[in-house]
This record gives structure tokens, C-alpha cells and sequence, in this order.
């Protein structure tokens, strides 16, 4: 099976890249002024010097940054995340109970980005400069241009203030304890104005992308020659035209794809969602550097299988590509 | 973030009258209680941990106060017995007992008992809860002579009246059984709370929600308390928080949780009552805080210029929307009997600054500037970011060019209180029960480098840190408020510290909400009679 020796292969040549983003990361977040027990301290209002040291002789802060930075990295390669003094609990944990939220609300954007960003392109495309081009552009550049906040709370207003359709935010109704469907329904309610916001501006990604590649593509040579041999519009667009122009756009969602655990630090805030961007942007503002360690392994994980897939992906789309 | 009790006398009626300015006062005697219902409340922060003898904050009482007492709470009237009954001290004032409620059980089931209490004081508060390290520091045994009688001895005389404003806040017993022989640190009951309270904890899920719900055994009998369930929810948007207000998915909203446009907004929306009443515990300083090793600032005629540079009414009308006052020292005007507004002051007058300025020797330069400072401003909201503005503005317009030096709440405790790397800085720091055991630190010299809210400006007096120190165990509680009004003068004289504005924290509250609001640290208070109109 190449396939497996080849994917064998990016695995290892991962381990030392991890390592060394591992190392890299714990000595650059060192380097912020405050540590943890400093971020503590000023969310209680103030302690005492006595309180102080011995909270930091508890977290093992009073160490050389050498001497934590072995410890971390011990227990690291025996794939210990540590405690969270947040949180106070385990990294895993912390982290477990967050990675949900994220990948629905994610996957989620992505999949609605993803479908309307490249049906709409390639339609923009195919009457180019046309009045259903020029107002699915223009769509496409105010989505681009409106910062998510904004389009965040003027959801709200609308939809939860003035209309009371949809709740303002969190995951699901906390005092409601539904089970069964109906929890799924009230959870797929809470979710669908995040999940706008958020797709919403991927989405003029896509679209623009698609229509320019899709424009440029339909100019080459074997369309011309697929069109001499008579093949229909439709075969054309699908068949030969679709499958080139998607390489550049695919590009793009593995990009973002890398960027998918990251969440969104605004939309996650303004929908007071539990995700893991608001558990990133908390972590460094509280100089948790055990959870945003583990977050960035688990990044950096992503990242590289999410490279992989690409490549996979690229062969399977343009047989001329072949993994190595 | 903060917490603080203050002390009530006759003051009260008028500092009351004085914040009190659009809350609503509902008449509770005209309507008959409902039972049941689920209160929502938002929090904007979270502090993870919902042990309240480890970490002392209102983030944690406003959760914890309902599932976890403490032995004596404050009312408008004065202190009230909770799971202490009565107390009293020795003549010397090394010795302080309690008598302790009989028949209380917490949430598993166990007796409440003179153990709970010994263990708790001597292993969490006088060993691990901020401030009251300090506070507890000669704390040498409690004993229990019987298991519903609790005696504190003290290697040095404790005063009474500290001890009792201390307690609301610093004195949560937890339950013995539960921690001894764990590493307390991390004992699971640290975020899963066992108390005696009104309400049971049920859930935590952290960014999310705590959920509490009714406990059927409350000791103050059967018909407490009236709501089903609490829930807390974690908000950190205050555009989102006051918008889930508007759309009734929340129906309270505390400690300044939506922005200052938007109290200003449902202040006049008659769905929602907006102020200040239940927050007179919870007084607030914002400062200038200056760095004495700067020679231009350690001249006093400098600081006294600074501060009358500061247009403050204007900054009170402007920042706090009128929501607070002027300060007038190291006690807030809610400080009961510690307080005095008899203190020299330094009304707004922007030619007696530049003369001041002049005389110093720092005339304008031919830019108009007359020297530089760089300033660090406090990330703790809305209050201190606009703060921060005002007074580079105010000090430009006398020759000063302030420059802002924008950092988060590590760098900047770091950079003023460990590097002291800073001219200028501005913050907000919360009056905690007693003078003793908080503001005193700002004033007192000798706190090791990197403690936060403490003197690291490099000022330092012989004769206020001897007073402060004889202060904290004066027995008469005469002779102790005098040896305040003395610190609080020295220090509007001195200006160590510019404590320029007090202001209590704001609710928004749902008008659905019956009996809120009604003791003077109400957030942070058991909520066993509070109600829900629906």
C-alpha cells in the first residue's frame, strides 16, 4: 500500500516538527511580562506577598524557565498536558469539553461556506458581468468587508431583541433540560446565527475565488476543444471546467481548515459559545501555558494531517499529481 | 474581580441616599411571595473556582454566597447572625468566640459543627485565602470547648469591630469532612461547592453556566427559599449581556456587566431597575498612582498640581454616567465610622496648576510642554480604560504630555507593581471591609516587590507606617476610627496616592425580580428570600 508508506512517512517527519513548535511556543510565551499566578491575582481583586509566593512555589513557577520548560517537555512526550491552575483541571479536559462547540460551529460555517461560496462563484462566473453577476459580487465584497462583530449583534438585535426568534447566545437553554430531538433542535437553534456570522464571510472567500478560477479556466484549451467536440454546456461546467477551477479554492479550505481549532475569538464571544478561540485569547490573557500549549499541539496536529488530506485530495482531483 | 464590605453607622442612611440614584426601591410587604421559578443571572467573568475560603472575590461569593455561608452576614441594619449566633471577645482581645447555629446539616447530609469551623480557619483562611492571610496572621488555635462553640486565640489583640467586617466576606466555613486529609488545592469540591445555603450545587460548566437548585432542608425553615433554581450564565460581550436583558433571557446583570451606554439606555427602559443600591459593600477607588522614584513626582507641589489638573465632576458625569463621587482619601464615605470628609482637597482649577506647575521649577517649554510622563492604565474595563483618557487630556491641557502605555492585567501588575516601570498609573482598587486589611496596604511601606495593590510607589513614612500598625490592633473602636481620619488626612495632604473617585458597582435587574437588592452586599449575599413575579 504506498498510500500507507507514504502516509507512515509525513508522520514522522511530523514528530520532530511538533517538537520543535512545542519548545518554540513555551519559550515565546515565557517571554510576555506576568505569569499565571500575576493573572490570578488580579482577577481576585488582590493578594497578599505571603499568598503569592506560595502559589507560585505550588505551580512550580519559582523554577528556572530551563528547568520548567524540561518538566513540561518530559511529561509532554509522555502525552501529560498538565493542569490547567485556570481551570484547575487537567489540560485534557479542559480542552475535551471545549473542542465539540468548535468543531460543530467550524464545520458547520465551513460546509455552508464551502457549497454557497463555490455554487455562487461558479454561477457569477458563467454570466459574467452580467446583473446576477454584478449582485452576487457585490454580495460578495459587503459579507467580505463586514466585520463579523458587527454582523454578529446586528443579528441579535434583530433576530433576538426585536423579533424573539432566536437566542441571543450560549450552546443550548440552560434551564430547559431537554433530551432527545428536542434538545438537537434547541442546540441547532442556538448554533444558526453563529454559524451565519461566521460562514458568511468565509463564503465571499470562496465565491471570489471560484469565480476567478472558474473565469480563467473556461478560457484554456482542452475547453475549447471539449466544446468542438460537442460536449453540453452543462457536462462542460461540471465536468471539465468545475474540477480544474476547485484546486485553488481547495487550497484555500485546507487553509482554513488548519485554522478550524482556532475558532473565532469574536464570533465564540459575542455568542458566548465555549469554544476553543475564546479558550485560546482567555489562556494567553491569563498566561495558562499548559492549556495553550495543548491547544497549540493540538493546532499543530490538525495542520499537518489537514496538509495530507490536501495533498490526497489533489491527486484524487488531478490525476497529473502524484504523492511522493 | 474584587470584593470589599464596608462598615455601616449612621452614615449609611445618607451615603445610601447618595449612590441610590434610579434604583427602585419594590415595596416586598405589599405582595405575597411565589414559590418557585428560575432566576438567570449574568456573569461576565469567571473565576473557575467556587470556593469562597480559598479565594476571596465577589466573582465567587456571587455564585458561592448561595450555596456556601459564612458565620455572620451584613443587612442595612447591621450584622446578622447566619451560621454563628452570637460572639463576643475577651477583654484583651486575644480571644474571640462564636457561638454557632445548632441543627444546620450541609448539602450531604452531615452536621454543621465547631470542626468545620477549626479546620476551615486554620487551614484555608489563615493559610490560603488572599487577604486574609493577613487578617489571620496571629491566629494561633481555634479551639471547640463544645461542637456548637468556636474560640479563636490570637497572639496579638484582634479588634472586634475588623473581625466582624471581615467575616462577611473572609469567614466561609466549609465542610471539614470533605477537605481533611485531601491536597486542598485541588480537593474536587473546590468547583463542586458543599455548603448550608439555601441553594445545592448542581453543575459547572466552565464558560458556560453554573446551575444551583433549591435545597428542601434549608434551615431557616420550609418556605425558604422561594426560587426553584439559580442559574449563572457567562457572558462576555456586554452588547450580547444587554441584549439578552432586552430579550428576557437574563434577569440580572451585576458588577457593571453591560457597557455604561447601555446602563444608561435601560435606566429608562421600565422593564429593568438600574443602580447602585446592595453595592455599598462593594466601593471601589479609581486612582493615580505615582512612581516617587521619579524626581519630578516625588515634589509634592507636582502631585498637588496633578490633582488639581482633574476636573473630577466632569469625569464622574462623563466616565460613570453620575454613579459615583468624589474620594476624599484611603476610606470611602460607605466606611462607617472610619470615615471623614474633614481632609484637605484640591478643587479643579487649571491656573492654579500651571502656577503650581511654574513654582516647582517645570515652566512650559516653548512647545507648551513641561515634561513627560508615561503612563500605565489598569485593563479592568470600561472605568479605567476611560480613566486613563481623561487624565492625559486634563494634565495636556497644563503642559504634561502623557503618553498611554496600553498593556493586559499581567503586564500591567508586572510593569507598576514588580518593575516599577512607570511615571504614572491608574487603576481601581476595591475597599475591603476594614482600612486594616486593604487600603491601609497602599499607604503602608515594606510589601516585597511584585505584590499587586500594594505601596510600590517609593513612598514611605515612618509615622504612617507606625500608625497603620497600631491601628490594626486598637481595641477601642473610638481611638481606632480617630487614628483613621488621621491616616486619611496625612494622605489627601501627601498624596502618596490620588484616590480620585469612589463609585459602587451597577445592577441591571429584571423588575420580574421581587426582594432584590435589599442588603448592602447584595450580589454576594444568600438570596433565600428572593422571588420571582411571573
Amino acid at each position: 500500500m504506498p498510500i500507507l508508506i507514504y502516509a507512515l512517512r509525513r508522520a514522522l517527519q511530523a514528530v520532530p516538527v511538533i517538537i520543535l513548535i512545542m519548545i518554540g511556543a513555551f519559550l515565546l510565551l515565557k517571554l510576555a511580562p506576568g505569569d499565571t499566578v500575576d493573572a490570578l491575582v488580579g482577577d481576585m481583586g488582590g493578594a497578599d506577598a505571603q499568598f503569592i509566593a506560595r502559589l507560585r512555589a505550588e505551580y512550580g513557577l519559582d523554577q528556572p524557565i530551563w528547568v520548567q520548560l524540561w518538566r513540561y517537555m518530559i511529561k509532554f512526550l509522555q502525552f501529560d498536558f498538565g493542569w490547567s491552575f485556570v481551570y484547575e483541571q487537567p489540560v485534557s479536559v479542559v480542552l475535551m469539553e471545549r473542542i465539540g462547540t468548535t468543531l460543530m460551529l467550524m464545520a458547520a460555517s465551513l460546509f455552508f461556506a464551502f457549497t454557497f461560496g463555490v455554487g455562487l462563484g461558479a454561477i457569477a462566473a458563467r454570466k459574467a458581468y452580467s446583473t446576477t453577476d454584478n449582485v452576487i459580487s457585490t454580495l460578495g465584497l459587503v459579507f467580505y468587508a463586514t466585520p463579523s462583530f458587527f454582523l454578529s449583534l446586528m443579528m441579535i438585535v434583530v433576530f433576538s431583541v426585536k423579533l424573539g426568534w432566536l437566542p441571543v447566545g450560549g450552546i443550548k437553554t440552560v434551564a430547559g433540560f431537554y433530551t432527545g430531538w428536542k434538545h438537537v433542535w434547541d442546540v441547532a437553534l442556538h448554533l444558526v446565527m453563529p454559524t451565519a456570522a461566521l460562514s458568511l464571510i468565509y463564503l465571499a472567500f470562496y465565491l471570489r475565488l471560484m469565480r476567478a478560477s472558474v473565469l480563467e479556466v473556461a478560457e484554456l484549451d482542452y475547453v475549447r476543444t471539449a466544446r468542438a467536440k460537442g460536449a453540453g454546456e452543462a457536462r462542460l461546467m461540471f465536468h471539465h471546467i468545475m474540477r480544474n477551477a476547485l484546486l485553488p479554492v481547495i487550497t484555500l479550505l485546507g487553509l482554513q481548515f488548519s485554522t478550524l481549532l482556532g475558532g473565532s475569538v469574536v464570533v465564540e464571544s459575542v455568542f458566548s459559545l465555549p469554544g476553543l478561540g475564546s479558550l485560546a485569547y482567555q489562556s494567553v490573557v491569563q498566561r495558562d501555558l499548559n492549556t495553550l500549549m495543548g491547544i497549540i499541539f493540538m493546532s499543530s496536529v490538525v495542520v499537518v494531517a489537514v496538509n495530507f488530506l490536501t495533498d490526497l485530495l489533489y491527486a484524487r482531483l488531478d490525476s497529473r499529481i502524484e504523492l511522493a | 474581580m474584587n470584593i470589599s464590605t464596608g462598615r455601616f453607622g449612621p452614615l449609611l442612611a445618607g451615603a445610601m441616599a447618595a449612590f441610590a440614584v434610579t434604583a427602585a426601591a419594590v415595596d416586598a410587604d405589599a405582595q405575597e411571595p411565589k414559590r418557585g421559578g428560575t432566576a438567570i443571572i449574568q456573569m461576565k467573568g469567571e473565576q473557575r473556582i467556587l470556593n469562597p475560603a480559598l479565594r476571596a472575590s465577589t466573582g465567587v461569593y456571587y455564585i458561592t454566597g448561595k450555596i456556601v455561608e459564612p458565620l455572620i452576614d451584613k443587612s442595612y441594619d447591621g450584622y446578622e447572625p447566619v451560621l454563628a449566633t452570637e460572639w463576643s471577645s475577651s477583654e484583651d482581645g486575644l480571644e474571640i468566640t462564636f457561638k454557632l447555629r445548632e441543627g444546620v446539616k450541609w448539602h450531604d447530609g452531615e452536621d454543621f459543627t465547631c470542626d468545620d469551623v477549626s479546620f476551615t480557619a486554620m487551614n484555608m483562611w489563615k493559610e490560603l485565602l488572599n487577604y486574609s492571610t493577613t487578617l489571620q496572621q496571629n491566629l494561633e488555635a481555634v479551639d471547640c470547648p463544645d461542637p456548637h462553640t468556636a474560640v479563636f486565640k490570637y497572639s496579638k489583640p484582634m479588634p472586634m469591630d475588623l473581625m466582624l467586617a471581615a467575616m462577611p466576606d473572609l469567614g466561609h466555613p466549609m465542610p471539614a469532612h470533605l477537605y481533611e486529609g485531601t491536597d486542598i488545592l485541588k480537593n474536587e469540591h473546590n468547583t463542586a461547592p458543599v455548603g448550608t445555603g439555601p441553594f445545592k450545587f448542581v453543575e459547572y460548566q466552565r464558560g458556560q453556566y453554573v446551575i444551583a437548585e433549591r435545597n428542601d432542608d434549608y434551615w431557616r425553615g420550609e418556605e425558604y427559599p422561594y426560587l426553584d433554581r439559580i442559574v449563572w450564565r457567562f457572558i462576555t460581550d456586554s452588547s450580547a449581556a444587554a441584549a439578552a436583558l432586552e430579550a428576557g433571557e437574563v434577569h440580572e446583570s451585576g458588577f457593571i456587566g453591560v457597557s455604561m451606554a447601555d446602563v444608561e439606555r435601560l435606566s429608562e427602559d421600565d422593564r429593568f431597575d438600574v443602580g447602585t443600591k446592595g453595592y455599598e459593600n462593594n466601593v471601589a477607588h479609581s486612582t493615580v498612582e505615582f512612581n516617587h522614584r521619579n524626581p519630578i513626582l516625588a515634589d509634592l507641589k507636582v502631585r498637588q498640581a496633578i490633582y488639581h489638573a482633574l476636573d473630577i465632576d466632569a469625569a464622574i458625569e462623563t466616565i460613570m454616567r453620575g454613579y459615583a463621587k468624589p474620594g476624599r482619601g484611603p476610606v470611602p464615605s460607605t466606611g462607617g465610622a472610619n470615615y471623614t470628609d474633614d481632609v484637605p482637597t484640591y478643587p479643579f482649577d487649571i491656573e492654579k496648576a500651571k502656577a503650581m506647575l511654574d513654582e516647582a521649577g517645570y515652566p512650559a517649554g516653548d512647545d507648551g510642554v513641561r515634561f513627560k510622563l508615561r503612563h500605565r492604565p489598569a485593563p479592568w474595563g470600561e472605568y479605567t480604560q476611560l480613566w486613563a483618557e481623561f487624565y492625559a487630556q486634563s494634565l495636556k491641557k497644563v503642559g504634561i504630555d502623557v503618553e498611554i502605555l496600553t498593556n493586559d492585567a499581567p503586564g500591567f501588575l508586572t510593569g507598576v507593581y514588580r518593575d516599577h516601570d512607570f511615571d504614572t498609573a491608574n487603576g481601581w482598587h476595591q475597599f475591603r471591609a476594614d482600612p486594616a486589611v486593604s487600603t491601609m496596604v497602599w499607604l503602608r511601606s515594606g510589601s516585597p516587590n511584585g505584590t499587586p495593590w500594594t505601596n510600590q510607589f517609593g513612598w514611605q513614612s515612618d509615622e504612617v507606617d507606625a500608625m497603620i500598625d497600631a491601628a490594626a490592633s486598637e481595641l477601642d473602636p473610638e481611638k481606632r476610627a480617630e487614628m483613621y481620619h488621621e491616616l486619611q488626612r496625612i494622605s489627601m495632604a501627601e498624596l502618596p496616592v490620588i484616590f480620585a473617585i469612589e463609585h459602587p458597582f451597577i445592577s441591571v435587574t429584571s423588575k420580574k425580580l421581587i426582594n432584590h437588592h435589599n442588603t448592602p452586599r447584595w450580589n454576594s449575599s444568600s438570596w433565600y428570600d428572593l422571588w420571582l413575579d411571573q
